[in-house]
């Protein structure tokens, strides 16, 4: 018998506990576990060991670090990277993964595309070689991002070992402003708890500014959990998440559906659950929220200053300030809103869906871009979809490029590169050193901000500019 | 895997915050078989110019720390990108331990999959052990995980480890082989977990497949 009010988190973990040992580490089971380029490394720990793949079936292939968003119906040009996506195509072929290929309509950046297939569902356990796999926790799944020798033991035996996070819960209470955007709750957050704030816990949100976001916002919120430092954050399901999955191509049907939902609702936090931590943010004071330094935690409202460091006493910390305002070459106390910048990049599975694209075409609309700027939706659909709403003709118009899907200039490893010394407005997750390109300033902010930013060609509070519109 | 008992070893400083995992390892450099070493790729852009040159100030390449297997840094250690291509780095550049005041939750997890100790101190003893390090430039130092405790010059530092990875590290423990040996667990949960949770499974009904 059961007293105690257990939280989503509590019931998400105990439903897929295999076994458990003392010291309180779980052999978890493995709903979804979803693969990528980089998973070569994996492939070959597994070969190594002259080893079986456990559950072809509950595996997932997308080619989208390396891929090339330009050309993509010639073969790809940059001989290293096209090895790297025939790799892929053989390991899963050679295993029976499903794959979806890069000219597949179905292809996309993994975060943004799994979940357009119905593939993330509430109650599940996904992982992945990427620490963006809390982006599925929007959906009430326990997701999360491990390494490639996790990589090889899920491939190997369909399970992982973990030891139970503590559990932390966010509450954003109270209607947001209008202007603002689940990525300027996430900067605010992150910049309160610091990037290792939430290490080792899972994270909650709640509150009815997060019932308030669609589910496009959900997944913004989650996937920047890991820049607080935590393996995953989730929100419970509701009403929102079942009308976004209805339908979906792997998502369950018709009766099936109705028996999964009544399942679903059970699984949000009891009332009196315990966390170890709980933080509460007030929707209304949440602001359009930039990045000035090299680590997410280095965010601050778009109407502040750069911080001197001479008014820290803590001289580690006064060194970090110091540190991240030489590479990005700013001056302490400078306006935050008199940075220019040098080109924008709208994408990635940060803030790469069809309401981000919305969100910065609202702005750009009728305007033209005083820098140059590429658009990468975050899927082969998505970019569908724009191109039906004519959002692809105002980002062209304004003077911006709208290329293919993939993580493209997020990680800069497909070519899409910022050049030494430039500073990008950017709607990625990182802002660290060399991120975007060696020598690369990358300024994080809601994909509406990059667009304002495009549009005066310096760091802008997008209200200013959103004014009789949206 | 080999386990980690104790380390007494030349120790180098970094002393940087945030020093995240696209630093340790740049993102270019993972499309690298691991069978080709990761050992010269650790803090590339911190360590290199785009010319390929040595332009470093880091004491990494000082050569009065040759040789260390011990990094000490300052917190958020390995935060970042899940790529586990930082931890090769750091192994084949011959580290094994890294003492911090926090480390990336993945990292940390990775770290543990090869071998490599992150060590866990206080922000206070992390300054002191870097400031003996560069006092005293290379220095050694000695870890004892079974104790989680630290000896550095007259100095004893106590550090914190999550006990499931203290116990893989002693043990030198290999998680396939432990998973496998839980084969009937693993039997048992997937039949009970078909009648629970029927709607867990990927199946596209509009094809019947």
């Amino acid at each position: 018998m059961r007293s105690q009010p257990l939280s989503i988190i509590d019931k998400l973990w105990e439903s897929h506990v295999i076994v458990a040992r003392d010291g309180g580490d779980c052999l978890l089971f493995i709903d979804r576990h979803l693969l990528h380029e980089g998973s070569f490394h994996a492939f070959e720990q597994v070969r190594k060991r002259g080893r079986a793949i456990a559950r072809p079936d509950l595996s997932f292939a997308i080619a989208d670090h390396y891929v090339p968003t330009r050309a993509r119906a010639q073969p790809i040009a940059n001989p290293e990277i096209a090895r790297m996506v025939d790799l892929l195509a053989r390991n899963t072929g050679a295993h029976g993964i499903a794959h979806i290929g890069l000219n597949d309509p179905r292809q996309g950046i993994v975060h943004v595309a799994i979940p357009e297939q119905g593939l993330t569902l509430p109650g599940l356990t996904i992982v992945c070689g990427d620490s963006h796999t809390s982006t599925h926790g929007a959906f009430g799944a326990y997701a999360f991002g491990i390494g490639a020798s996790e990589v090889a033991h899920v491939l190997m035996t369909q399970a992982i070992w973990q030891k139970k996070p503590k559990c932390m819960r966010l509450r954003v209470e109270g209607a947001t402003m209008p202007g603002t955007a689940a990525k300027d709750i996430a900067l605010t957050f992150i910049s309160r708890v610091g990037a290792d704030g939430a290490q080792g816990h899972a994270i909650e949100y709640a509150g009815s500014a997060v019932r308030a976001l669609s589910m496009e916002g959900r997944m913004t919120l989650c996937n920047l959990s890991i820049e607080a430092g935590a393996r995953n954050g989730l929100v419970a399901p509701d009403q929102t998440t079942y009308d976004w999955l209805k339908g979906r191509p792997f998502a369950p049907k018709g009766e099936s559906f109705e028996r999964a939902v009544e399942a679903w609702d059970k699984l949000a936090s009891d009332p009196g659950a315990s966390f170890d931590r709980e933080i509460t943010l007030d929707g209304g004071e949440i602001v359009p929220t930039v990045t000035w330094g090299t680590s997410p935690e280095q965010a601050l409202p778009v109407d502040a200053t750069v911080p001197d460091p001479s008014t820290h006493a803590d001289p580690a910390r006064a060194a970090a300030i110091s540190d991240a305002i030489a590479y990005m070459g700013l001056t302490p106390g400078g306006k935050l809103s008199s940075i220019a910048i040098d080109r924008v990049f709208i994408g990635s599975c940060t803030n790469g869906r069809i309401e981000d694209l919305r969100a910065a075409a609202s702005v750009l609309a009728g305007r033209r871009a005083k820098v140059p700027g590429l658009v990468s939706p975050g899927s082969s659909s998505v970019k569908r979809q724009a191109e039906e709403e004519g959002l692809d003709r105002i980002f062209r118009e304004a003077g911006l490029e709208f290329a293919d899907s993939g993580c493209s200039m997020c990680v800069g490893i497909n070519g899409d590169l910022v050049p030494p010394g430039e500073r990008c407005a950017s709607t990625t997750n990182r802002n660290f050193k060399g991120r975007q390109g060696p020598g690369a300033r990358t300024h994080l902010m809601s994909p509406a901000m990059v667009a304002a930013a495009a549009v005066t060609g310096h760091l802008t509070d997008a209200r200013e500019l959103l004014e009789g519109r949206a | 895997m080999n386990p980690f008992t104790t380390l007494a070893a030349r120790a180098c400083p970094l002393p940087l915050a945030n020093v995240d995992t696209d630093q340790l390892v740049p993102a270019r450099f993972l499309k690298r078989s691991r069978a080709t070493g990761y050992g010269g790729f650790l803090l590339h852009d911190l360590r290199f110019g785009a010319d390929g040159q040595a332009k470093s100030v880091l004491p990494l390449d000082d050569p009065r720390y040759k040789g260390a297997q011990i990094l000490v840094a300052r917190r958020n250690f390995g935060g970042g990108s899940s790529r586990e291509g930082a931890v090769y780095a750091l192994a084949d550049f011959g580290i094994r331990c890294i003492i911090a005041p926090s480390f990336g939750d993945i990292f940390s997890s990775n770290c543990v999959m090869n071998g490599l100790l992150p060590a866990r101190v206080k922000e206070s003893d992390a300054e002191a052990l870097l400031a003996h390090l560069e006092q005293f430039a290379g220095a050694a130092i000695n870890v004892d995980l079974e104790a989680q405790r630290i000896v550095c010059g007259n100095r004893v530092y106590d550090f914190s480890i999550d006990s499931f990875f203290k116990t893989k590290l002693l043990n030198g423990w290999d998680d396939v082989d432990v998973t496998l040996s839980f084969s009937e667990e693993m039997q048992a949960f997937q039949s009970r977990d078909a009648a629970e949770r029927p709607w867990a499974r990927p199946i596209r009904a509009d094809r019947g497949d």
